[in-house]
């Protein structure tokens, strides 16, 4: 992981404030996530206390701080899923996986992640687990969907 | 440049670049603020500060828009008062409303604001927030509850104290205030400073009270429990009774610590003088045989914590001894304890102290020998305050009463130690007569007093020329070390103080102090200085007969075993 965070940094040699998101944005996109190390070092870097780091980037709801689960699940909140029900599919795996938006599960197997329009409207509402879309989803679906992928393991 | 304007129909002068609240306040117009601090820029985040500009109708907020000719400022016109009225509304929805529990009941600007804008029913009404409550810290205590996320701790931290340990997170409602990935107190880089505390509008961060263990031991006859009061707190607690800022009332406050039951009193600037024998000894011993310098302080806990986080390299640096407190902890458990036959273990040792970071010190495991902690519990001056009205004594009542000895006396060098500059000048007297057997003609030194927060001076001891330097507030501690650090800048010795001008204005003090309060408590200090004859630590007479009869000479055996310390490097979140 370390290695990871210096050629993320690496490609900004001027190490200037201006580059912060940028910077979060590639080492997600390397690790999944943005751990306490690689904030650390970031700060280090920038010459930035890892408070202000962890501020701004809890300020955008792309950052995340905890590994991707094996299946990572990402509900699609836009306008058209929002209107057939997205709030309550959420929730319904929310408790369904005991952990929030942003979060992974203990056992590693799922992730959650709430996302603006994923362009599926016609499919609304829909979820997609690793890439792959779920349609028309509803509450009682929900835990058969889920319980597949458990199953798998 | 300046030029008028009309606020509330009345001209007053404006000068070019000030902001609406400046100009208000120089003609004593008041508009509430909330997340306004004094010489630091606007945030203009609150907009309490709300104003009409009745030029356009628009309302702008006092704090940070800029003074235009020809405005005409209105700052308690209906719309104005609404809107205000609103954002305490707003801030008050989701408010936990338990004043009644709150440390801060009485001495609160919610409740002030709230009062004054007559809010009489729950209009708006949100979720109430249930958010952790962090008493993970030895100092402080965080309730993100009762937080209106006014940033001003933020900001007190990150610019005044140099240590950003604590930022807004999340966003919108889910906004909070803590340490980076949620980390409670103990495990982030606070230093314990309680400057957050000190600019917090609501009960959102104070001190950790040992209150309940404190009244059992006080009320525990196999105990016997002493007490020791910081150099400043004599100067500072009339203000938690409403008196004037300055006054010295430490004789009334012996007799008040006596009624509340503390059997033995004494005085922590005997433990500065203490400081002073070891620190100054151990400032010739560096400078006679080429040891590492610049030496710095090490009797603010505040700047201990705060070089072990982000100057590690540099903890060769500071001084070995303890600080006053723990000396005098130290020696009231050994040498007195002694002298009165008492068992070291049957001693319950507290200590006053204008600071919350002293808490933190206590329980360092480096102040623990042998099973014996040098100091059992610290209370703040905001905490002696509450003592003294808990039981009910009037300190306008009381006749005055002198300090315990062995251990009572103490000479005016150990008094100045709880303003910025004081340790430094107090050691000088006694370094110089170190050196020399001989005296200073004078003792003051002009350029290390005063509130500004990096102070230099150079001074002659025989043929050597000694470069010292005095700074407070630790964004300032971190600019000069950085010089030292690249050689910009050269010193023998450098005296730290964490808070802005030193203990008189520590993280324990009182909140809501008037303006000037903290010149006044300096004033009162030197004043102090002025006034005594006895004004150097090597000159106490209980200070060289401890030396004569049980410590031997500083830096040897025993004053190593009992009044000297290490420090490490701290792995917490930076
Ligand atoms: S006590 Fe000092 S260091 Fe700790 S959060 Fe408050 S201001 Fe920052
Ligand atoms: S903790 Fe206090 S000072 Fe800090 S933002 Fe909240 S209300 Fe303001
Ligand atoms: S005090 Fe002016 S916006 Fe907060």
């Amino acid at each position: 992981m370390e290695k990871n965070i210096e050629a993320v940094l690496n490609k900004y040699p001027e190490g200037s404030v201006d580059n912060l998101i940028p910077i979060l944005q590639d080492i997600q996109e390397v690790d999944g996530f943005l751990s306490e190390e690689s904030v650390v070092k970031v700060g280090e870097y920038l010459n930035m206390p890892a408070s202000k780091i962890y501020g701004v980037a809890t300020f955008y709801n792309q950052f995340r701080f905890t590994p991707l689960g094996k299946y990572h699940i990402q509900v699609c909140c836009g306008t058209a899923c929002h209107v057939l029900g997205s709030a309550t599919v959420l929730e319904e795996i929310e408790k369904n996986l005991g952990v929030k938006s942003g979060q992974t599960a203990k056992d590693g197997i799922f992730s959650l992640e709430v996302v603006a329009c994923i362009g599926a409207c016609g499919l609304a509402p829909v979820i997609s687990i690793n890439g792959n879309f779920h349609a028309k989803v509803t509450s009682e679906s929900i835990k058969e969907i889920l319980d597949n992928y458990r199953n798998k393991e | 440049m300046s030029f008028l304007i009309k606020v509330n129909n009345k001209e007053i002068e404006a000068r070019n670049g000030e902001t609406i609240l400046d100009a208000m306040e120089r003609q004593g117009i008041q508009v509430p603020t909330l997340c306004h601090l004094k010489d630091m820029l606007p945030s203009g985040s609150c907009r309490m500060c709300v104003v009409e500009n009745a030029k356009n109708n628009r309302l702008v907020t006092a704090c940070s828009t800029p003074v235009e000719e020809g405005m005409e400022i209105q700052t308690h016109s209906s719309g104005v008062i609404e809107s205000r009225k609103t954002i305490v509304e707003l801030l008050l929805s989701n408010h936990p409303d338990d004043c009644l529990y709150c440390v801060r009941n009485k001495n609160c600007e919610l409740q002030d604001l709230s009062e004054e804008l007559q809010i009489r029913e729950r209009r708006i009404k949100g979720v109430k927030n249930n958010i952790h409550l962090d008493r993970s810290g030895t100092s402080l205590v965080r309730d993100p509850d009762k937080c209106i996320l006014c940033g001003r701790c933020v900001r007190v931290c990150e610019e005044v104290m140099g240590v950003a340990c604590i930022d807004f997170i999340n966003r919108g409602s889910q906004s909070i205030i803590g340490p980076p990935f949620d980390r409670t107190l103990n495990t982030s880089s606070c230093v314990n400073c309680g400057q957050c505390i000190m600019v917090c509008p609501t009960g959102a961060l104070s001190e950790k009270s040992h209150f309940p263990e404190l009244i059992s031991m006080l009320n525990n006859p196999e105990k016997t429990v002493v007490v020791q009061y910081a150099p400043s707190i004599s100067v500072s607690l009339a203000e938690e009774f409403n008196m004037p800022a300055g006054g010295d009332i430490s004789s009334i406050m012996n007799a008040a610590l006596r009624k509340i039951g503390f059997q033995y009193v004494f005085d922590t600037s005997f433990g500065a003088d203490l400081t002073i024998m070891e620190e100054a000894a151990e400032l010739v011993n560096r400078i006679e045989n080429g040891d590492t310098l610049p030496m710095i302080t090490s009797c603010c806990p505040g700047w201990v914590k705060f070089a072990e986080q982000f100057y590690p390299d540099m903890l060769p640096n500071l001084s070995s001894c303890k600080s006053p407190q723990q000396m005098m902890g130290a020696v009231i458990k050994s040498y007195w304890a002694e002298q009165l036959n008492k068992n070291p273990e049957d001693i319950y040792s507290v200590a006053i102290m204008p600071c919350t970071a002293k808490k933190f010190e206590a329980q360092r495991e480096e102040m623990t020998s042998r099973g014996i902690t040098d100091v059992d519990a610290v209370l703040t001056t905001r905490e002696l305050g509450q003592l003294i009205r808990m039981y009910g004594i009037d300190i306008n009542n009381i006749s005055p009463e002198a300090t315990d000895s062995p251990l009572g006396f103490r000479s005016s060098a150990g008094k100045i130690f709880g303003a910025s500059g004081g340790v430094m000048e107090a050691a000088i007297r006694t370094a110089y007569n170190m050196i020399t057997g001989e005296e200073l003609l004078k003792f003051k030194v002009e350029e290390l007093r005063g509130l500004d927060g990096c102070k230099e001076a150079q001074l002659k001891v025989d043929d050597l020329t000694i470069n010292v330097a005095v700074v407070n507030g630790l964004a300032n501690a971190r600019k000069l070390l950085d010089k030292v650090n690249n050689g910009e800048k050269e010193y023998h010795f450098i005296e730290v103080m964490a808070c802005p001008g030193g203990c008189i204005n520590g993280g324990g003090q009182h909140i809501g102090a008037a303006e000037g309060a903290v010149e006044a408590r300096m004033k009162a200090l030197y004043d102090i200085d002025d006034k005594e004859t006895v004004k150097t630590s090597h000159k106490n007479p209980e200070v060289i007969k401890l030396y004569k009869g049980f410590l031997g000479k500083p830096l040897e055996h025993t004053s190593h075993e009992l009044l000297h310390t290490h420090y490490y490097k701290r792995d917490v979140i930076l």
